[in-house]
């Protein structure tokens, strides 16, 4: 039983005064993403079954690789903008916390190495 | 952490059945959430049967024959009965809306009806709205201005701005879209919820206003307004056919706007 008036409960901490940025992003990052998918999956399906020179040529291309590169970031950005939100309806407590440090890690991560992999091949 | 089973005490269990006792072959079977917290039991359902021919047409006139011919213990809100005070809110075959203006005709079947989704229960169809009215208060609902009012007349505001406020005055703030909402069921807490971010930008577009900007500083949190996930629960089922979630949009829109 809480002696705290409702008003002060429905107050809270206040306001964060921020979330714009989140919001803008993830809506940013779902616009990259749809050319940017298309592609992808345009652009491997027509590799089909080449064969190993090739597809390493096909990733040297210059623009190739600032494309996949994008793809990468806009990726995994978004997917740890998106988990996060489902973290923060669905997990409360400390356990909210341990979750969205490691989906920022495992996010950071794969994005660094996808796009490191891609660089020591093109570069 | 969000709770998706009933806890034990909580769990609904089939009650009584009243049947009809006029012989009529035109009734209807309405099922009804009973909970009295005073006799430590569980909530149950009871079911009643309702002679239509002596019952008016709305899904509230029949809660009304129950509760004088019947049953006199069945609890729930009611006032104006046609639509305008928003007391009788409750979840009737699954949607929120209110008891009054939904037709016993409409309702297909068996009428079920609940209180108002994840909220507790005081008693049968009444629940606690303490939060959500606290939360409408925490946006200061009332016009904001620094501007003395001019000394022989009330503030001006011209047609085209009166029409802004069209779709947002008429909420009656009976909760039904609110108590809808996914997102405000596991965060309401924190999450404000549509009922009260449609009354917040109702003062955020009224021109008289001068607290626009304070307003939206209040709103920009990852909690009280970007759990709006776009669900649109809200929209779907407000008895007024109002839009909270063009409303929760619109602000977002505002306090997007505002940063480039």
């Amino acid at each position: 039983m809480s002696l705290r008036t409702p008003l002060s409960e429905a107050k809270g901490l206040g306001s964060a005064k921020e979330g714009v940025s989140h919001w803008w992003m993830q809506r940013l990052t779902a616009i990259a993403l749809v050319p940017l998918a298309i592609w992808f999956v345009f652009a491997v399906a027509m590799l089909g079954d080449a064969s190993y020179a090739t597809i390493v040529g096909w990733l040297q291309s210059p623009i190739v690789t600032v494309f996949l590169v994008l793809f990468i970031i806009a990726t995994f950005y978004h997917t740890q903008l998106g988990l996060q939100v489902i973290v923060e309806d669905y997990v409360g407590g400390w356990m909210k916390v341990v979750s969205l440090i490691l989906i920022s890690f495992l996010c950071i991560v794969s994005a660094l190495a996808g796009i490191i992999a891609l660089l020591k091949i093109s570069l | 952490m969000a709770q998706f089973t009933l806890p034990a005490n909580s769990v609904v269990k089939p009650g009584k059945t009243y049947k009809a006792t006029t012989a009529s072959n035109n009734t209807k079977k309405i099922i009804v959430y009973r909970y009295d917290p005073d006799s430590g039991e569980n909530p149950r359902t009871d079911t009643y049967e309702v002679d239509l021919d002596t019952c008016g047409p709305m899904v509230l006139d029949a809660l009304i024959k129950i509760k004088n011919e019947v049953d006199s213990t069945l609890t729930f809100r009611r006032s104006c009965r046609e639509g305008i005070c928003g007391s009788c809110s409750m979840n009737i075959n699954g949607s929120n809306t209110l008891a009054c203006i939904i037709s016993l005709e409409e309702c297909k079947g068996d009428i079920k009806i609940y209180p108002l989704p994840h909220l507790p229960v005081v008693k049968d169809l009444v629940p606690d709205l303490t939060n959500f009215y606290a939360q409408y208060a925490s946006i200061k609902p009332w016009l904001q201005a620094d501007t003395a009012p001019p000394p022989d007349r009330e503030r001006l505001q011209s047609k085209q701005d009166r029409e802004k406020l069209e779709g947002l005055e008429e909420c009656i703030l009976c909760a039904c879209c609110t108590t809808s909402c996914p997102s405000y069921w596991w965060s309401s807490d924190r999450y404000l919820g549509p009922a009260t971010l449609l009354q917040a930008y109702r003062w955020i577009v009224d021109s008289r206003d001068e607290a626009t900007g304070e307003r939206l500083d209040e709103l920009e949190d990852p909690f009280k307004l970007y759990r709006c996930h776009t669900i649109m629960n809200c929209t779907n089922t407000c008895p007024k056919g109002l839009n909270p979630a063009k409303a929760i949009a619109e602000v977002k829109k505002l306090i997007a706007q505002r940063r480039n």
